[in-house]
């Protein structure tokens, strides 16, 4: 009986053997921080197409942006690489490239002809050299003002155009007792604001002449100057309760209605529709107010050099499947972000996420984000000066002006 | 071979996988952090020197500056209260008071949490719009003010507050031990002198707890030093960067700002504080007692 069975054992472990060869689905391995809700079932397309044409996604989720990717580098300089691996659009994965870490994906980009209905902003963001090194898979914006729609009306204020009509109706919210900025305690949202502030009042120009060009007569100038004490203003209309609330909180303030406004990229709808809201009826969405100019950021895709043959027939086939029309526009109705094509049917996508795409149709409507443009060392410096004077009720816009001055002279 | 060398070579082969431990992994990562942070090392460790640049950019950082200076405020406040509370706390329980072991271990509770728990526990409790102040004013008295958390110049005391409030309870459990040592007939011996009971507490009990005080300090010096997830549960540095600390620095330039030099560079300025302090201890320690017990 002993033998029988191992003998039956050895038979299933041979046939196995056999059946796996002959099927041999491509595996991928996929380290990525899409967590929550809206964001794994955004991910989950990208995995039912990946298999849906032979491949084989295993799902290697980490929670968190700065996990995922110390994870993923640590494998990859470990000799252990994931198939592919998420980045933010941007600078994060430039030393992978320098290090020659990163398979290119020129071949892929060829086929598909990806340089037709890519953005040239998103072309030079996932190009080094002129090869292709990252997958680009979705448009997100920062720089958006939601509103409570039933708030402002009961207060008889109209959505603002303009920034001076922004602080007329948050000194109305604020005679009303509503809290009339909902902002959270985290940095970053600190920044975000900032940077809505450089692109809304100073405008496209001396955004690019800050963070593209490193200008230090812009950081100078009388317009930057303009900027700082904007967002000095800013500061008195937030509420005590700010320190340890996280964005969702502070958009969660808006969506109930104790709020008017929130300054929030556009990944703030998917709080909107898990309350059971649409975005741009109860929470009224305007982007880019004042200069009308969309943020380009989003996230991206990297394949890191292997040499091993069924990996890199993976890494193709997923970079393929990544970029196809169907793909990209269930993908990125899920996520709440904008299609990275420009030749898809965005018919299907959100009132906002339409008012963006005009945007960004556009020849001066659109700009790279500052993850584009300057290390991430260089941007938490700023992040930290600019979350010390939001803080500080007692710091003057000059004094912010000289900390981004001795900021940059010291990159 | 004579027998003494013999034994001492056996004795050092026995050693020798600590020894290669201590060397490699200790040392030798050591040494590796100091040499990372004279180089431009970004994401990966490169080989590009660049003299003492990565120094004198950390120490022109107000990041670096706020976060020293908060090691020491929190180092200060947090050692010498949960020492006076600590004993407090001991002598109390000292008294032969009713349920005794009750009390120690609600006294003792806190430091079952991990600081995580602490510090989301007190980020609510002192939320202006959530907690205390909100409780306060919900009962009438509506100016009372207690906001210390959202003002970045008293944030810092918060982070000392809900540091005492975990760890008095190992300081009392540690002198509650010391105190039941303390024998029996130096009471009475004061007793019969007419000694005011705080006065032999100041003048006797405590110079005969001073290894336990010893004990403690050490416990709660490493937690100073490595306090790194109190703050980020608590406050994540913030309000702004007004609490923000070494340990915090490090991690965030490693893995977020992918700045390995300057990383590695604050490492090395935390090493070598917490080397002057201990060099000290080390000497009294192991050069003195020898000669002084000959």
């Amino acid at each position: 009986m002993k033998h029988v069975s191992k003998a039956l054992l050895g038979a299933a472990a041979s046939l196995a053997i056999l059946a796996g060869s002959a099927f041999a689905a491509e595996k991928a391995e996929v380290i990525h921080w899409w967590t929550s809700g809206g964001e794994s079932a955004a991910v989950k397309v990208f995995a039912d197409q990946f298999n849906a044409q032979g491949g084989e996604w295993v799902d290697a989720a980490i929670a968190g942006g700065e996990a995922a990717r110390a994870a993923g580098i640590n494998r990859i300089v470990g000799g252990n690489p994931p198939t592919a691996m998420q980045f933010n659009t941007g600078k994060q994965f430039e030393d992978l490239v320098a290090q020659g870490l990163l398979g290119s994906l020129d071949e892929v980009a060829a086929a598909d002809g990806w340089a037709k209905f890519l953005s040239p902003v998103l072309v030079k963001a996932v190009s080094r050299d002129g090869h292709f090194y990252a997958v680009p898979v979705n448009i997100h914006s920062n720089n958006w003002l939601w509103y409570n729609a039933d708030v402002l009306a009961k207060n008889g204020i109209e959505p603002p155009k303009t920034w001076d009509e922004l602080f007329a109706a948050l000194d109305k919210l604020k005679a009303a007792g509503v809290i009339p900025m909902a902002q959270s305690g985290d940095a970053w949202t600190q920044l975000l604001l900032f940077n809505d502030v450089v692109l809304g009042v100073g405008g496209r120009d001396l955004f690019l002449k800050i963070f593209q060009d490193n200008d230090m007569e812009a950081i100078k100038s009388p317009e930057f100057k303009k900027v700082a004490e904007t967002f000095g203003k800013l500061r008195e209309y937030g509420d005590a309760g700010q320190q340890g609330r996280q964005w969702n909180q502070a958009t969660g303030l808006v969506i109930d209605g104790k709020a008017g406004f929130n300054f929030m990229g556009d990944w703030a709808k998917g709080e909107i529709i898990a309350a059971g809201l649409t975005p741009g009826k109860e929470v009224g969405c305007v982007p880019g107010l004042g200069n009308q100019v969309y943020w380009i950021g989003g996230d991206v895709f990297v394949f890191p050099k292997t040499d091993n043959a069924d990996a890199q027939k993976a890494q193709k086939l997923l970079a393929h499947v990544m970029l196809e029309p169907d793909t990209q526009v269930a993908f990125n109705a899920k996520k709440g972000s904008v299609p990275v094509r420009a030749d898809v049917d965005t018919s299907k996508l959100d009132v906002c996420a339409q008012e963006g795409l005009k945007l960004l149709a556009k020849p001066d409507g659109a700009v790279p984000g500052t993850d584009f443009l300057q290390t991430p060392d260089t941007l938490g410096s700023l992040q930290d000066a600019i979350g010390q004077f939001w803080t500080t009720p007692s710091q003057t816009p000059d004094e912010l002006v000289a900390k981004v001055v001795s900021i940059w002279e010291s990159k | 071979m004579n027998p003494r060398l013999k034994r001492f070579w056996s004795a050092q082969l026995a050693l020798t996988p600590a020894w290669l431990i201590v060397i490699f992994a200790y040392i030798g990562t050591i040494l590796w952090t100091v040499q990372i942070s004279f180089t431009s090392s970004k994401v990966f460790p490169v080989s590009n020197y660049v003299g003492f640049a990565q120094y004198s950019r950390l120490f022109a950082s107000d990041r670096w500056m706020i976060s020293v200076n908060n090691l020491f405020i929190f180092g200060g406040l947090f050692i010498v209260g949960c020492l006076v509370i600590g004993f407090l706390l001991a002598v109390f329980l000292d008294q032969r008071i009713r349920a005794e072991s009750m009390f120690r271990t609600i006294f003792l509770y806190p430091y079952a949490l991990s600081f995580i728990v602490t510090g989301l526990v007190w980020q609510w409790t002192l939320n202006p719009t959530l907690g205390i102040q909100q409780t306060v004013r919900n009962w009438g008295f509506e100016s009372f003010t207690f906001d210390w958390l959202t003002r970045g110049d008293r944030a810092i005391y918060v982070v000392a507050l809900a540091g005492i409030w975990q760890s008095s309870g190992l300081v009392m459990a540690i002198l509650l031990a010391g105190l039941r040592g303390v024998d029996g007939e130096l009471w009475k011996a004061a007793k019969v002198d007419g000694i005011p009971t705080w006065r032999v507490y100041l003048h006797v009990v405590i110079p005969i707890l001073a290894p336990m005080f010893v004990t403690a300090t050490v416990l709660l010096a490493t937690a100073v030093v490595k306090v790194y997830d109190l703050v980020v549960a608590l406050t994540n540095g913030g309000p702004g960067i007004s609490t923000e600390v070494p340990a915090k620095f490090v991690i965030e330039y490693l893995f977020q700002r992918q700045n390995l030099g300057l990383a590695t560079a604050a490492s090395t300025v935390m090493m070598i504080t917490v080397l002057c302090v201990l060099a000290p201890w080390l000497y009294w320690q192991y050069f003195r007692q020898p000669r002084s017990a000959r």
